[in-house]
């Protein structure tokens, strides 16, 4: 049978940690839930349920540090950090719509267990890479800390970046201490339209070697333009966009030094403050591939420079569509749904050519149960994963098998 | 500080154990010779001197795969080294262990401008880096003073940080790719050219973990283009507590310059004697801010700065007006360490992070720890994030000062750890720190750590004796108690 524990605090999560240990009965961990459809389907014996963990812990945005409950929502600490004019700088998407759920639920815990970024992610890094410190429960039973509240901290090995993108298979997060930065003055993007993948994952290449603080770079196609949703991008042409952050008068410099780069590709529009905001949001959010629940998506990350290669090869040889972030190096793919075990070799085959790796992301339970939802690493970094999980959670109480069979 | 006891039965195989080594690695890559040892008994760290037993320096991955899978089969202990140039002892080598030098792994292998990645072989420099791309106007960010000396493998060994971390991050950022040999041999590649590597961030754990797991053989990093302009600040300050001030200041109205240094009054007399900054002496502390971008973004930003500064009660401004003048701010703040070298005979820096607006306390408590132990202490502080360099004055030939110099160190380190802050910033626990680790990490803290040791290194062969203050087997970290019964937890909402 299987149990929902709902546990009110740290002390009582750790009871039930010990308690499942004791039983040898896997545990399925969740906060609000909003994720439970990525990963690998597994089988847990017991949910443990940790919503009740919620709530600041400190926020000081002087020190840009802020520490919180595992399960408080995102939302909330995004409101508090918007009214100091600060942010989490990697941008987190939010997967509810796409997953086939609500928006605005996830808790900060999901957020960095799956090491989520959004398009600044080129400039600003990824979950892990604000991931201060944490305190969390053992595979063994155990409260224990790691990292600290500081940015400049070598003291030991750095666990909390272990924990970060380990899907809650390592250990069980009761509290988190995470890096804050100001929000930008203002935002813009430049946009030039009617590219082809080839031309555009160079011009997001040439602005993103230039020296002016490109804060995103991405590529909607002209087949997806339509379901960015933002009625200034126009109606079925492509869209090359690179994000401009900061200052008034440093945006406005920079957006003349692009204009003045980007001549010879087409004219060069701008979008200002609100469609930016709502062009950046639907890419981070995967919107395109929402109104269409029946699609497979991946979520492939490459070398940039690779971005229109590895997606021209999917498209030749499969029923799919992309668009491209991280100014190539993270392509969004929507794959029909008749597509034999949602086309992974195909995809991996394209993906393996230059380096790089393909997750899905939205695939009934069937289709992830049968394909690969994590790429197969080679057998000795395979063995070493496995060698790492038993050694956090011996006795694989934690979301057991949820990124690779037997970890 | 207490070493691993060296192993007779090892020490009695030397001749055999070297002559396996040189079938692996052919020619002069297997040195014995106690002369020739002599350059790698100790690194930065020099109080702690060690011959090892034998150095090998390998030219291939495929030869440190074998060195480590001969050592693991028959239990030689391994501490790999890249320049030497820890400062917390992390490449001091043991008796009965060999020194797996990387030096000969020199070689850029890729410059990828289009993906906006290098990749070379570990014993390439920091600096190496950045110069095999300044000509096109691209840098290395991480900036560790040693750079022009450091190798990358070694940063990635202890995650290593410099004057920029605040805006450009740490090593551990700027990082996408490695290639590893783990002490059984296995080779592993982890990430590459994207962004974000598949599966658990063993990068992430690989990168500050001071040579206990791996062996890294190639890096992948991220490159930048260089800031179009680069201006400084110089900023004089009645009080350490104003100048604190000034830099919650600048932070809070959304400011993240590029370099932010805080100086005492003490450093900034050594410095200002040494190099003749124009650094004012009149003032008890002074701070080097520096804004690097767009030019019209460090020229708003100067004056954002001047203004707040003169609100914080600044005594005296000046903005660099030239990139000489800028060089000049910084040659005082460069050459600190050296310019405490000149007014005492032996220093010791420390490496402490506080949360920042402990400063006031921190340096208050500090004045009084240095009456206490009849020692001098100058300052030099990462003001942007927290990291303190305490300057230790000490003189060697003085009975007892070094112990005093010690002493003084652990407890700036204590009230570190005590303020909610950390041990160590960016310089690593290597065997310098290694006792203190019990101040900032419970025991069940510290074995969650050395678990994942297990994971890479399941024997402790790799650089044994280091950060962590207990070496326990594997085995006894394996054990588990587990009590069986009811949920013990009667009152456990169920559902």
């Amino acid at each position: 049978m299987t149990t929902h524990l709902k546990p009110a605090d740290a002390a009582q999560a750790l009871e039930a940690v010990r308690w499942a240990i004791s039983e040898e009965a896997p545990l399925e961990l969740v906060g609000h839930g909003t994720k439970r459809a990525l990963g690998r389907p597994f089988q847990a014996t017991h949910t443990l349920d940790v919503s009740d963990l919620s709530g600041l812990k400190f926020y000081e945005p002087a020190e840009l540090v802020l520490s919180a409950q595992a399960a408080t929502p995102m939302a909330e600490l995004e409101a508090l950090l918007a009214e100091n004019r600060q942010q989490f700088a990697f941008e987190p998407p939010d997967f509810g719509p796409l997953l086939g759920g609500e928006a605005g639920k996830q808790t900060i815990g999901g957020v960095v267990s799956c090491n989520l970024a959004g398009p600044r992610r080129v400039k600003a890094g990824a979950a892990r890479d604000h991931f201060l410190g944490c305190k969390a429960v053992s595979g063994r039973g155990e409260a224990f800390k790691a990292g600290g509240r500081v940015v400049k901290n070598v003291t030991g090995y750095d666990l909390p970046k272990l924990l970060a993108g380990s899907y809650g298979t390592l250990a069980l997060l009761t509290e988190v201490t995470l890096k804050v930065l100001p929000a930008p003055e203002n935002t813009r993007t430049v946009l030039i339209r009617g590219l082809d993948d080839a031309t555009a994952i160079r011009v997001m290449a040439l602005a993103l070697q230039s020296p002016y603080e490109v804060a995103a770079a991405a590529h909607v196609p002209a087949a997806l333009a339509d379901g960015v949703g933002v009625e200034e991008l126009g109606s079925g042409t492509a869209a090359t966009a690179i994000r401009l952050e900061g200052f008034g008068p440093s945006i406005e410099y920079r957006a003349g030094k692009f204009r003045d780069l980007f001549r010879g590709f087409g004219s060069v529009e701008f979008l200002e403050r609100e469609p930016s905001l709502a062009f950046w949001t639907a890419v981070r959010d995967v919107k395109p591939f929402v109104s269409s629940p029946e699609k497979l998506v991946w979520r492939l990350s490459v070398p940039p420079a690779d971005g229109a290669r590895v997606a021209a090869d999917i498209a030749s040889r499969l029923p799919a569509e992309a668009y491209f972030d991280w100014g190539g190096g993270l392509i969004w793919l929507a794959v029909d749904p008749t597509v034999e075990r949602a086309g992974q070799e195909v995809i991996r085959e394209a993906v393996g050519l230059g380096g790089g790796h393909a997750t899905l992301i939205r695939a009934p339970d069937t289709v992830r149960a049968s394909a690969d939802v994590f790429h197969p690493q080679a057998a000795t970094l395979a063995a070493l994963s496995a060698r790492v999980k038993e050694s956090q959670d011996p006795k694989r109480i934690f979301n057991p098998g949820r990124m690779y069979a037997g970890v | 500080m207490k070493m691993p006891t060296p192993d007779a039965s090892v020490l009695a195989r030397r001749v055999e154990i070297a002559n396996a080594l040189r079938a692996i690695v052919p020619g002069e890559g297997v040195i014995v010779e106690q002369d020739e040892m002599r350059v790698y008994e100790t690194d930065a760290l020099t109080a702690y001197r060690q011959l090892p037993m034998i150095v090998v320096l390998p030219k291939t991955t495929e030869q440190v795969s074998q060195v480590l899978k001969y050592c693991n089969e028959i239990g030689i202990k391994v501490v790999p080294r890249g320049a030497g140039t820890s400062l917390s002892g992390g490449a001091l080598p043991l008796a009965d262990g060999i020194i797996l030098g990387l030096g000969k792994f020199n070689k850029i292998l890729d410059i990828d401008y289009g993906n906006r990645t290098v990749t070379v072989q570990p014993g390439v420099t920091n600096l190496g880096i950045t110069n095999a791309v300044a000509h096109e106007g691209f840098y290395y960010a991480p900036d560790p003073s040693s750079q022009i000396a450091c190798t990358i493998g070694g940063n990635i060994a202890e995650n290593s940080g410099g004057v920029h971390c605040l805006k450009y991050g740490l090593t551990t950022n700027n990082v996408l790719g490695i290639e590893m040999v783990l002490m059984n041999g296995d080779i592993v590649r982890l990430g590459g050219k994207h962004l974000d590597s598949d599966g658990y961030d063993l990068l992430g754990i690989m990168t500050g973990s001071e040579g206990l797991l791996g062996v890294v053989t190639e890096v992948t990093v991220r490159i930048l283009k260089k800031p179009e302009t680069l201006r400084a600040v110089l900023i004089g300050f009645p009080s350490s507590e104003t100048g604190g001030d000034c830099v919650a200041a600048i932070i809070a109205a959304g400011i993240i310059p590029g370099g932010m240094e805080m100086m005492d009054k003490p450093a900034i007399h050594a410095a200002e004697e040494f190099v003749h900054a124009g650094y004012p002496l009149d003032v008890e502390a002074i701070l080097i801010v520096e804004l690097d971008g767009p030019e019209a973004e460090v020229n708003h930003l100067i004056g954002e700065v001047e203004a707040i500064a003169r609100k914080c009660g600044a005594v005296s401004i000046r903005v660099s007006s030239s990139e000489d003048e800028r060089m000049v701010f910084w040659a005082g703040r460069k050459a600190a360490f050296p310019a405490v070298g000149r007014i005492s005979p032996d220093y010791l820096c420390m490496d402490g992070t506080i949360p920042r607006k402990e400063l006031p306390l921190v340096l208050n408590r500090m004045a009084e720890m240095s009456e206490r132990h009849g020692l001098r202490v100058a300052n030099v502080f990462h003001a942007g994030d927290g990291n303190l360099h305490p300057l230790i004055l000490y003189d060697a030939n003085k009975p007892g000062e070094l112990q005093a110099a010690e002493d003084f160190g652990a407890d700036i380190l204590k009230l570190c750890v005590e303020v909610g802050g950390v041990l160590t910033g960016e310089h690593g626990v290597g065997v310098e720190k290694r006792d203190l680790m019990i101040y900032q990490f419970t025991e069940t803290d510290m074995n969650q750590q050395q678990r994942v040791k297990c994971a890479f290194d399941p024997d402790g062969l790799l650089n044994p004796g280091k950060v962590f203050p207990q070496l326990h087997r594997c085995a006894e970290l394996g054990r588990m108690h587990i009590h069986r019964g009811q949920l013990p937890f009667p009152d456990l909402p169920r559902f």
